[in-house]
């Protein structure tokens, strides 16, 4: 069976990175962002994988699980967050955040 | 024989007083004060006593106070003849002086703080007798500098003595700055600052580096001694307490300039030049000072210009090679001046403050016992022998005539107006009607008592002390056949000035207005002292101020200091306010820089061929 190129992978990565990355800089809303992030993390996360197994080398799944981790801490703690800031605020939009500037 | 504690009690005294003094009694301040000079006295009599006849120098070495590279200044004393008539004359006169403060003073306010800075003149002054090296000597030069500024603006209230203290401290840097540099030169030729080296090897040196360094030498003694150019300060610090005046602006400081000349006596041998130099100013000094005091009108100026002139005299000694000479004047002068000094304090105590003879007069009945010691003292700065001024006066003028007769003649005209000068003030004073408005009072015997002693000294101690024999053995040899007739001339100058003042002040009243008035224009101009005052005024002050304030304070500090200050401030808040809009605060913003900054990186990897 004729193997996926693994350029194809690289290419998936980045189009989910720079996906993320949109989001990031153009949602409003906190939960998007937050959802924005996961997935340059995990865009990140294939392109670890690829070449793990490339490589024939584990050290790439390690990293992997390190950053599921981190991420799913991240995901607890964030979510807390927000849920606390849509309870005093009564709004997600981020722009409407900014009370630690000046 | 424990030299410095000549001068450490004096400033025992000076460390009494001055820290607790507020808290202490009268007495217990004059205690201190005159126990401590007193003290010194004694020590000095006992030093002198035990050192024998004193044909070497006998020096003592404490500690090492300077060692770099092959400069070394040890804290050394050393005493020689020289150093002992100096002594005698300032503990001696400066115990007088004390004692003699304690009636004058008796209702000033800080009168802690006047003996305090007193002893501590005696301190430095004995400091800078005792110096073996320039250096040590010119710890003690500068700080009667500073006790004589401190003395001067004793009444600091009054601006006009604040004003006189500053005149004195500056004038006297321009002599220092001379002096300084003559102390480098000294060590760049000699290798060493001490007398005994500079004595040794004075002989092999070039003499154009030996006139420099006597010039310069000279700088410094024309600002401490009153000399001209720099002559101008001492008239005005008689802003001073009258005692000051005695002690530090006639008996002492001010001689220290020809003390440290004569000390110099190796260089000065050896650079005819320079010498030549004290000689010219030293008589210039007196004939010029002598014309000022002849029309001035405050008692205490017209004995301030008479000490300028007198010191012009020791000069013209010591220029003409008699370095006894002018020694011995600065002794006798020490003991009549001191106490015309002190007298007109008497007088200025006993008027309740009154300076100015145009309101004394016809005081020698009320006041008995200051007019007979001041006349003690009008004698012996006349010339009338037997008494001390002609002895020392007498000797400056042979060695001027074997030098050259010109100084000859300009001192013993000098002499004649020196006699006019003390009459004029002395039967303004005390002859003729009173015209002022105090009741005078005689002075307490705390007063009297050291007047006494003075005039003792002024009559016979010219006599009794033969200084020039004493110092015959410790400066070159210098004979002077004696002439009878040039001796009587210079005496019979100080007569006929005697009789003149007696001419136009008590015979004859109205002779001395016309005399002024048929001489308009000359007496304007002596009796504005030649307008130097306005003129330095013109030509240095006004400039210094002027450029001072114009280039070095509004150009170089508030333009180039403060600019170059406060401009890397402002250039630091101009970047700043430019760096400060990246800090948004916004987190997409950052994200929007970090994305651009990310892939500028990848660009310039990529570009630089990529990451292997």
């Amino acid at each position: 069976m004729s193997q996926v190129p693994l350029s194809w992978f690289l290419v998936l990565s980045a189009l989910l990175f720079a996906l993320g990355v949109a989001g990031f800089l153009f949602r409003r809303n906190i939960i998007t962002v937050f959802m924005s992030i996961e997935l340059m993390l995990n865009a990140v996360n294939l392109s670890f994988v690829t070449f793990a197994y490339q490589h024939k080398d584990v050290s790439g799944h390690l990293f992997v699980f390190f950053v599921m981790v981190v991420a799913a801490a991240e995901a607890a703690v964030g979510l807390a967050i927000i849920l606390t800031v849509f309870k005093n605020r009564g709004t997600l939009n981020i722009d409407d955040i900014s009370s630690m500037k000046n | 024989m424990l030299l410095w504690l000549i001068p450490l009690f004096p400033l025992a005294g000076f460390a009494i007083n001055g820290i607790f003094g507020r808290r202490f009694p009268k007495a217990s301040i004059n205690a201190v004060a005159i126990g401590s000079v007193l003290l010194s006295f004694l020590w000095v009599l006992k030093t002198l006593a035990g050192a024998g006849p004193l044909n070497a120098p006998l020096t003592e070495h404490y500690f090492t106070w300077i060692q770099s590279g092959t400069l070394s200044i040890g804290f050394d004393m050393t005493i020689d003849r020289l150093t002992a008539v100096m002594l005698l004359v300032v503990t001696g006169i400066g115990s007088l002086i004390h004692i003699y403060s304690i009636g004058y003073m008796a209702h000033e306010g800080g009168y802690y703080r006047f003996f305090a800075y007193m002893n501590l003149f005696m301190f430095f002054m004995l400091t800078l007798v005792l110096a073996a090296n320039y250096l040590l000597l010119f710890v003690g030069w500068e700080g009667v500098g500073l006790c004589s500024y401190l003395l001067i603006g004793f009444y600091f209230d009054k601006k006009f003595a604040t004003d006189a203290g500053n005149k004195a401290f500056i004038v006297n840097r321009i002599g220092d700055f001379g002096f300084s540099l003559a102390a480098f030169l000294i060590f760049k030729q000699f290798g060493s600052l001490d007398f005994a080296a500079v004595s040794g090897q004075a002989a092999g040196a070039p003499t154009g580096a030996l006139t420099a360094i006597g010039l310069l030498l000279l700088l410094g003694a024309c600002g401490k001694s009153a000399q001209i150019p720099l002559y101008v300060w001492l008239p005005d610090a008689m802003a001073g307490p009258t005692p000051v005046s005695a002690l530090i602006h006639a008996a002492t400081m001010v001689t220290a300039g020809v003390y440290m000349t004569a000390r110099s006596w190796p260089i000065y041998v050896h650079a005819p030049q320079a010498m030549e130099m004290i000689a010219i100013i030293g008589t210039a000094t007196a004939f010029f000072a002598a014309t000022i005091g002849l029309a001035q009108n405050d008692i205490k100026k017209v004995f301030a210009y008479s000490t300028v002139s007198q010191l012009g005299y020791m000069f013209m000694g010591v220029g003409c090679g008699a370095f006894s000479a002018g020694i011995y004047h600065l002794m006798t002068h020490a003991f009549f001046k001191a106490l015309l000094f002190l007298g007109s304090g008497a007088v200025i105590h006993a008027l309740s403050g009154e300076q100015d003879l145009r309101h004394m007069g016809g005081l020698r009945h009320k006041i008995p016992w200051t007019f007979w010691t001041m006349m003690c003292a009008a004698v012996a700065i006349a010339g009338v022998p037997p008494f001390a001024g002609f002895w020392s006066k007498d000797a400056i003028l042979l060695a001027a005539h074997a030098h050259a007769p010109w100084m000859y003649w300009a001192g013993t005209v000098t002499a004649g107006l020196t006699a006019f000068y003390v009459f004029r003030a002395m039967f303004l004073a005390f002859f003729g009607q009173y015209r002022g408005h105090h009741h005078p009072h005689e002075s307490p015997a705390v007063m009297l008592a050291p007047l006494a002693a003075l005039a003792a000294l002024s009559l016979a101690g010219g006599w009794l002390f033969q200084v020039p024999q004493f110092l015959s053995a410790f400066f070159p040899a210098h004979e002077v056949p004696e002439d009878a007739s040039l001796m009587a001339i210079s005496t019979a100058a100080g007569l006929i000035g005697i009789a003149l003042a007696y001419l136009m002040y008590v015979a004859k009243p109205a002779l001395a207005d016309s005399f002024a008035g048929s001489v308009k224009g000359l007496y304007w101009l002596v009796y504005n002292k030649y307008f130097v005052d306005e003129i330095y005024d013109a030509a240095v002050v006004t400039p210094v101020i002027d450029g001072s304030r114009a280039v070095l304070w509004k150009g170089v500090d508030a333009g180039l200091v403060d600019g170059a200050v406060n401009g890397v401030g402002a250039r630091c808040r101009n970047v700043g306010s430019v760096l400060r809009l990246w800090q948004s605060g916004n987190i997409r913003s950052y994200a929007t820089w970090v994305l651009v900054g990310g892939v500028l990186m990848i660009v310039a990897i990529g570009l630089a061929g990529g990451a292997r």
